[in-house]
This record gives structure tokens, sequence and C-alpha cells, in this order.
């Protein structure tokens, strides 16, 4: 596990970063949306060819309306929300099982952002993409993100800007607990409607873990007695 | 029918209803209940239609009933675990949708596959394309009444199965990509097998065409059925032919390849203007004639060497997110990925085609007659593992 594993890591472009930092297309797109937004518009972040946009969660209905009126981004792609919290059960996931002795270890429960930086624990993010006009490549795409309240997290809905947000935030709600300011149909997606807590949080145990041992990890099972009579 | 129509007639269909009595006929509002288990549903959709007489007044698509929890899942697993995950969401395809998460991935690692790699990769992109459409095509016959066309997809889909087991070993599940490249290299003898096979599958094409194309039936029961506007397909974010029968031109395959060859294969992008369900399914006839010609563009160029990068033992993935979409048989496809430097992904955001794809339905069914429910189900095309993930 160690790095000593590493045989060639074959780092092509380290500068990857820094070149697709001075993309023209990139550097229009965040002065245009500074210009709409002005102080809502608090960090960018741009990569790979990727353009990510982190807004205060007031502006967020204007900042997808600048998205689709001022820089062409047309076409809805996804909507959806991450939690940062570190999972309180480890990664793994363990049942307690897996532990006997020692205990589950100490685990680090300080939140890190990604890209475009946060605050808070719940950070919603949704990507549009200009598809028009530029056949062989060069449009633009850009994620946008907001950071959400900790107590009761809420944001302004997309369906009047994008029609095909409402699934999306739908989606959302039922997996992460945001609620959507003029959703019309809030209500569970995929699961049943009685279901309780918000299964992509990191703080909803994955049970089917929990509750019983990693196989791999305890792999105890006695054969199958040879007396007994065969069914 | 022209959009205006269209939104006419629904206006039309939602004030009878409002009033309980239709302008031509007095006729009772009903909930009519379709699936979720409906031979017209492939897999367990469920929707929910009121109808006055025979028009649909509003559709609600219920899913869930196979919802499996992939992003969760994949939060608890190490990268190369989700490839054998993924590979069940569309699962028709099933090879394509590994593409796109490696690529991610790799985005991530900075790891460039070598030449070989990326173009078997990207031809067995394009097979599963071809197994995947080559259904739809008959089975959009099939759900319109005409029961030969899914007989002739069945009997050709297979041979480009045969393919894909020869190299991967799996007809549906070929969990063969890798971070860094492919699990192995093509067999002997592959090459020339599926030069043959492509000329089957064009047959194939030709076969469809003279079967449906200009059948009074089979036009009569598309043309103007369920017609999606640019402007409607591109805020609901539909992709794939969908989009392209809408008139929008613009493939992933050829303006942002990601890593895939395409970009170094000599192919055209089929559009259709009309949006309704005959081009969907037009546009998704020349996209299968087509990726036979890119595949065996790619057979004759298909470089020499290893199919395999160096890569750790271990996979650890750098801190950092990434996005990638492919332009898989269903539409755009995508993962975003965050990494937090650990074995397994921190977590990730499945955009599958089908979710965008149906969540138009309730839009483009006001208004429609209950057999052309069938019709545009048909034509959009989904995979209930792509919408449920």
């Amino acid at each position: 596990m160690s790095d000593t594993d590493v045989t060639d890591t074959d780092v092509s472009e380290p500068d990857a970063g820094d070149a697709a930092e001075a993309d023209p297309r990139h550097i229009a797109a965040v002065a245009t949306l500074a210009d709409v937004l002005g102080e809502a518009m608090l960090d960018h972040h741009s990569q790979r060819g990727e353009l990510w946009v982190r807004v205060h969660h007031d502006s967020w209905q204007r900042a997808g309306y600048a998205l689709r009126d001022d820089l062409g981004c047309r076409w809805f792609d996804f909507l959806s929300a991450i939690d940062w919290l570190p999972s309180p059960f480890g990664r793994d996931m363990d049942a307690e099982q897996d532990w006997p002795t020692s205990g589950p270890p100490a685990r680090d429960t300080t939140i890190t952002h990604g890209v475009a930086g946060g605050e808070t624990r719940l950070q919603i993010f949704a990507r549009a993409a200009a598809v028009e006009g530029n056949p062989g490549g060069g449009n633009l795409a850009v994620t946008l993100k907001a950071d959400l309240p900790n107590e009761n997290p809420a944001i302004e809905t997309w369906i009047p800007v994008y029609a095909g947000a409402n699934w999306h935030e739908r989606e959302a709600w039922e997996m992460f607990g945001i609620a959507f300011i003029g959703h019309p149909d809030l209500r569970h997606i995929y699961l049943p409607g009685e279901f309780e807590g918000h299964p992509l949080r990191k703080d909803f145990p994955l049970l089917a873990r929990r509750v019983k041992p990693w196989p791999g990890l305890v792999d105890v099972e006695d054969m199958p007695s040879t007396d007994e009579p065969r069914s | 029918m022209s959009v205006t129509e269209r939104e006419q007639r629904a206006f039309i269909a939602a004030a009878a209803a409002d009033a309980r009595v239709n302008v031509e006929l007095e006729t009772e509002g009903m909930t009519l209940n379709i699936g979720p288990q409906h031979p017209a549903t492939h897999g367990t959709l469920r929707i929910i239609a009121r109808l006055d007489g025979e028009q649909v007044v509003a559709a609600e698509p219920v899913m869930g009933y196979m919802h499996r929890g992939y992003e969760k899942l994949a939060e608890v697993r190490t990268y190369p675990q989700v490839t054998t995950l993924i590979n069940r969401i569309d699962w028709l395809g099933s090879f394509a949708n590994e593409v796109p998460f490696i690529l991610a991935a790799e985005q991530l690692m900075e790891v460039e596959v070598p030449p070989r790699a990326a173009w078997i990769r990207t031809i067995l992109f394009e097979l599963s394309r071809l197994a995947n459409i080559a259904l739809f095509l008959g089975d959009m016959g099939v759900q319109l009444g005409a029961l030969t066309p899914v007989f002739f997809a069945f009997r050709d889909r297979e041979f480009v199965l045969n393919q894909i087991e020869a190299v991967t070993g799996g007809r549906f599940h070929p969990n063969f990509d890798r971070i860094g490249g492919l699990k192995d290299d093509l067999p002997k003898g592959w090459i020339e097998e599926t030069r043959g096979v492509m000329v089957k599958m064009r047959t194939f094409c030709d076969e469809l065409e003279d079967l449906l194309m200009g059948n009074e039936i089979f036009e009569a029961r598309t043309r103007g059925v369920g017609v999606i506007p640019a402007d409607i397909a591109l805020s609901y974010g539909l992709s794939g032919a969908n989009l392209r029968a809408s008139g929008v031109d613009w493939d992933m395959r050829r303006d942002n390849p990601c890593g895939l060859v395409y970009d170094q294969l000599d192919w055209k992008v089929w559009t259709h203007p009309d949006g309704d369900s005959f081009a969907r399914y037009w546009v998704r006839l020349q996209e299968t004639r087509e990726a036979t010609y890119m595949v065996e563009q790619m057979l004759d160029g298909l470089p020499a060497g290893p199919v395999m990068a160096k890569v750790p033992v271990i996979i650890k993935v750098p801190a950092g997110e990434a996005y990638v979409a492919t332009e898989n048989p269903l539409g755009v496809m995508g993962y975003y990925v965050v990494s937090k430097g650990d074995l397994g992904p921190f977590r990730v955001k499945i955009r599958s085609a089908s979710f965008n794809n149906i969540s138009v339905t309730p839009w483009v069914m006001r208004g429609v007659y209950v057999p052309d429910v069938i019709t545009i189900l048909a034509s959009l095309y989904f995979i209930l593992g792509d919408i449920d993930r």
C-alpha cells in the first residue's frame, strides 16, 4: 500500500491545470459571471478543460439564468450534491465485529473541500453546457457549486431555468435532504414514500456493511457437514 | 403535426379534463396504470396516466423499482471494484458504462493509456453501441405491432455479443476496462471475424429499413408523434440520438472525445430536424450503420503495442474532482468523481442518459393518445437500470 509500489506513473502533463487556467473561454465566462453576479460569485477553478464556479446560495437561481442566457449553456446536464463530511463509520463502513479487540480506529472528521473551495458541509453542484454552433469542440461547459447552510439546507429551484432540473432536485431532496424553494412536486423519486433519512449523507450508515462482517475478513463459515441428510 | 398544433391539442385536453367533458364526446376522466410489469415498458417503469377518453391529460412515470444505490455503494469500494457495479447500469451496452468512469480516474491519476488500448477501447465501445441499438431497432417494431424486426434484432445482435465475449469473456458484463488500459489484448483471428460481423450488421440495417421505413402503419404511428422541439430537448438535458433527432448537431464523440480515438476516424454525425418518434428511429438506424463503418476503420488502423500502461499495483487516486462524459448508446453518460486520495472514491455522481431522457415524458405525453404513449416510450429508448442506477 506504500508508495514504493508506484513503478512509473506516467505524468504526461504536469502543467495541465495551469495551461487550462489560461483558457480564454473560461476567462471570458468567469468575467461575465462576475459581472452579472458581483459579490455573489465566490470562487472559480479551471482544470483539464472544465470550469467550476462557486456562487452564494442566495444567488443560485440568478446564477442559473446567467449560465443559460449570458453564457449560452442551454443544455442541462445534471444537478446533485456532495456531503463533504468524512464518513463517521470510516470509508469501508466496517461492521463492529471486524474490530473485535481494538475497536474501530480514531477517525478524522475534518471537512476538506474540493475544487473551487467551500464553507459548509453540504454543497450543491450542477452542470450545464453549450452544445450548439461549434461542431468539433470548443463549447463551454460550467459546473456551478453553492454551499448550503448546515441547518435546514434550502435553495431556490432551478425548474424555471432548466425544466429538466425537476427530477434531479427531487433526487437531491430525497438523498441529501435539501429543500428546493419553489419546487412544485417535492416527493420521493426512488425510495418508498415512508422512507426516513437521507441515504447519500455520509452519516447514513450502509446497513448491509454494518450488520455483518466483511466476508473477506472473517471467513470462518464451516463447510456443510456430510452427515446431514441432503434435501 | 407542428408544435403549436400539439400544444393546442394538449391545451384542449387539459381544459376538457377540467370541465370533465370532452369537446367532441361526453367522456369521463380515468386513471390508467401502465406497469410496472408490462411488456411495453422494458423493465419496471410504471406510468400513471390520467386519461380523458382516449387522450392522456397527464402522465407521470414512477421509478425506483430497480434502485440499487450505486452512488452509495461506490463510496465503500475501491476504484477497480466500482467497474463491476457500473457494468449493471445500462446492461445492453455494458462496456460503454465502464469507459467514462475509468477515463475520469485516469484523468485524476494523470495516466496516459497506450494507443492500442485506446483504439481497442473505442472498438469495444462501438460494439456495445451496435449490440444496444440493434435491440432498439427491432424493439421499436414490436412495440408498434410488427413482430419480425425483433427476431432479426435478437438474431444479429448475437454476432456482436459473440465478438464482445471473445475478447472480454462476458456477453453482458465484460468488466474488461482497467485504469491504465485493458485487461487483455484481442484474441487471434478476431479482427477478421469482426469485419464479417460488420457486414452482417449492415445487412441487418438494410433489412430493417426495408421492413419499416416506408411501411404505412409504421409511418402513421411514428410521424408527428411525440414531437420534442430543440429548446425543450436542451432544457430537459436530452442527449444522444434523442437530441440529434430534434435537430441539435451535437455528439460527444466528435466534440469531446476525451481519450477515445473518434477524432482520427472519418465519420458523420446524423441529425434529423423533425424531433418526432420517426426521427429518433431514423437517427439511430443511421448511427448503427455509421458505427459499423467506424469499427471497420478502427480495425484497419489498429496500432501495435502494449494494452496496459504502467500503473501501481494498488491504485490510489490523487485528491481532486473530475467529470468525464462519453456518448454512450443511450446518450451522454458521465461520472463526476470526487477523490480524496483514498483507495476508493469519496463521491461518485452518475449522470445517466435515460434519467434525463425520460424526465421529458410528462411534458411530451400531455395530449397524446394512449397508443402513442407506447410509441413515445419506445422511441425515447431507455434502459431501466440507466434510470434507477
